[in-house]
């Protein structure tokens, strides 16, 4: 039964991920190397946001303190991935065999907010899943029943909404408009801290506006990225 | 010049042993490869890879029936090709680093022997059973400092073999060390897997098995054979000997060992005096392909098989050309070169010191493209670029031991840290074009990360993930 859950649970978070990566980004080695790059990228915003909250020892517990300089890095970072990619756009090119790498300007943006999240993902919710396999389970004696589920479908909220934010984020700093980039640290707040609901058991009150931000940011990305109806009908039909 | 004599000799092949990267291919094959991409398409079916080194002097012959491009149209194409053989060939790095690790992380997490300290290897006389921190820091510091001088040691050994010519000495030790890696230590490995699944088997059926294995590799690494079959048991192999590091050094002397091994990397490679250097310029003097094994001494055990070079291998040399990177393109690289370059054994490793600066100078230049290096064109297609066994030891051996203490996340940010870490130098063969020590910048970033995520990553991310916080 454990066995289940971890393979549910592993599933619902990252299985979307996973069949992104397996179409959009495996078949070029240069947006497998970009993605590697931006999973760093997160590792070092994660590292950074570990020490403030590891050095300010007396509020520790607090994890609200820790949740907003985490934002701030990971934002911090996402922009630093966006001077990075912009910069070294020439050298992609060159060592890409892929001639249309980069005529699309935001496929580098995708990639990296695809790294970006899956590593979010990841240090989220492996442990969380390895300690789903062994004998016993949540819900038993204490705790709720429902950790594993909700745990698994923040996590896929949160990455793919890094995922969008990426997207969003690069056009927004493309075009100059701060409006896209002010949504984007808005509703990475706004989700965050609606997760602080979560440890009280509030999960409706939590994973559901999550879902509702993912919903609109999904719809703003496509926008931004040149999606319009017609397009998005267009993708259903075959493709020659 | 002097490049356009060397350049028969000092081939990527030969300066592939153990543990280094190479830069791949000359431009000048690059554009060749492209004009002739069509026409290698139906050679891709002979993937059989060889474990011969290539000789530049009989491949003097082949290369005369290459055709020649043009050189002012492939000057700006041979600048781009030498950049876009890059990207490609990082992944095909990764993928064979990654199965590695898997492989060494999900024994670990599954076979607990590994992970369980009884015996220790003679190698490492201190054994870190004091409570005290400063004794174990020093019990690990003169283990290593051990290790490294039994490495040099045989490092040296080597070099004095082969400037002896003893050749079959050289071979024996090789096929020896690899006959005890594929069946002695496969043997343990297999027996500790049916311990922890409780799994009943008779010995004459783990017999038959055991020694249809042992064979099969023996045949794949020093002959002849489908190429991923070789990848694959190299893969294994480099897998084993990770595990045998983490099994048999005690704690702190595996990070120990780690630190040491790369600063020798550095050291051995790209100083002038550096043991790998010398045996480079000797192999280069003879007009010689080196063996693969010859540049590491690995401690004795564990010598990975070497090739056997078979002088003259001007036939096999067209072959592996074709089922090299360029037909290969699917193969992840893990071609002739790769297979010289697993050899080191256990410690040894990689990166070699890289005879081809003026090779490489040569090939780089636009206007001595059309004059280039003479070696098959094939040939260097198949290199692209390698990595030595050692490499992928050293850098299992760093992820194992972070998964061994059981937190998924440090394991994670070591992985991607050493896959930085290799992206980085690839980046910087590509910029230097000169054979690289693969180890230095990986193990940093694994170390740096490995200590970093295990002391202050982990109880932040154990708070969020407990309180489903997430940001």
């Amino acid at each position: 039964m454990t066995l289940a859950e971890f393979f549910s649970c592993s599933l619902l978070a990252f299985g979307a991920p996973i069949v992104m990566f397996a179409m959009t980004v495996a078949t070029d080695p240069v947006r497998i190397i970009i993605m590697i790059a931006a999973a760093f990228g997160w590792l070092l915003s994660f590292l950074l946001s570990s020490l403030v909250w590891y050095a300010v020892v007396p509020l520790r517990s607090y994890l609200v303190f820790g949740m907003i300089f985490a934002i701030i890095f990971q934002e911090l970072f996402r922009y630093g991935m966006y001077l990075l990619l912009r910069k070294t756009e020439a050298g992609l090119k060159e060592i890409s065999e892929n001639h249309e790498i980069g005529s699309n300007k935001l496929e580098m943006a995708y990639v990296s907010g695809l790294g970006f999240g899956t590593m979010s993902g990841a240090f989220a919710l492996v442990n969380v899943l390895a300690d789903s396999i062994g004998p016993g389970t949540l819900g038993l004696s204490g705790g709720t029943e429902y950790f594993f589920v909700t745990s698994s479908a923040m996590t896929l909220c949160m990455i793919l909404l890094n995922t969008f934010w990426s997207i969003i984020f690069f056009s927004g700093f493309d075009e100059k408009n701060y409006l896209k980039i002010l949504w984007v640290i808005i509703s990475h707040f706004f989700v965050s801290f609606l997760s602080l609901l979560n440890s009280r058991e509030l999960y409706a009150a939590s994973i559901l506006p999550s879902y509702i931000v993912l919903m609109i940011t999904s719809y703003i990305a496509f926008r931004c990225a040149g999606g319009s109806s017609k397009t998005f009908i267009q993708s259903f039909s075959a493709r020659s | 010049m002097s490049e356009s004599g060397s350049d028969l000799d000092a081939t990527e092949h030969t300066a592939l042993m153990d543990g280094h990267i190479a830069e791949a291919r000359p431009d000048r094959e690059l554009a060749e490869r492209i004009a002739r991409k069509r026409k290698t398409k139906s050679d891709n079916q002979r993937s059989y890879g060889s474990v011969e080194q290539i000789e530049g002097g009989p491949s003097g012959a082949s290369i005369a029936q290459q055709p020649r491009v043009p050189a002012a149209p492939v000057e700006p194409q041979i600048e781009e090709l030498e950049l876009k053989y890059g990207a490609r060939h990082v992944i095909k790095l990764f993928v064979p680093v990654t199965l590695c690790m898997l492989v060494v992380v999900a024994t670990i997490s599954s076979i607990n022997f590994y992970s369980v300290k009884d015996v220790y290897l003679a190698y490492t006389p201190f054994h870190e059973e004091s409570p005290y921190a400063s004794t174990k820091v020093w019990n690990a510091l003169a283990n290593s400092m051990i290790l490294l001088c039994v490495i040099a040691l045989m490092t040296v050994l080597l070099i004095v073999l082969y400037k002896k010519k003893c050749y079959k000495t050289i071979h024996g030790w090789l096929i020896l060390s690899s006959l005890i890696l594929l069946f002695l230590f496969s043997y343990l490995y297999i027996e500790e897997a049916l311990i922890a699944y409780n799994i009943p088997m008779d010995y004459i059926t783990l017999g038959f098995v055991l020694w249809n294995f042992g064979v099969m590799g023996m045949i794949v690494i020093h002959w002849k054979g489908p190429l991923r079959l070789q990848q694959a048991y190299l893969i294994f192999i480099a897998a084993l000997m990770a595990l045998v590091f983490i099994k048999y050094l005690p704690e702190w002397t595996t990070w120990a060992v780690l630190a040491v091994i790369s600063i020798w990397d550095l050291v051995a490679v790209l100083t002038p005096k550096g043991p790998l250097r010398i045996l480079v310029e000797t192999a280069q003097e003879r007009n010689e392909p080196i063996f693969p094994a010859l540049i590491y001494s690995s401690t004795v055990m564990y010598c990975m098989a070497a090739a056997s070079p078979a002088p003259g291998a001007a036939g096999t040399v067209e072959g592996e050309g074709r089922d090299g990177t360029e037909a290969g393109g699917g193969e992840a690289g893990f071609d002739a070169a790769w297979r010289e370059r697993r050899d080191e054994g256990a410690a040894p490793r990689r990166l070699r010191v890289d005879s081809a600066p003026p090779r490489y100078v040569t090939r780089l230049d636009p206007p001595h493209a059309p004059h280039a290096p003479p070696h098959a064109p094939d040939l260097d297609e198949e290199k692209g670029v390698k990595l030595g066994l050692g490499d992928f030891i050293f850098y299992s051996v760093l992820v194992g031991k972070a998964s061994s203490y059981g937190d998924w996340n440090t394991t994670l940010a070591c992985f991607v840290a050493i896959l930085i870490g290799l992206c980085l130098t690839l980046l910087l063969l590509a910029i230097l074009k000169k054979a690289l020590p693969a180890l230095p910048i990986s193990i940093t970033f694994g170390l740096i990360f490995y200590f970093a995520t295990r002391s202050v990553v982990k109880p932040f991310a154990d708070a969020l993930a407990a309180e489903q916080v997430f940001i």
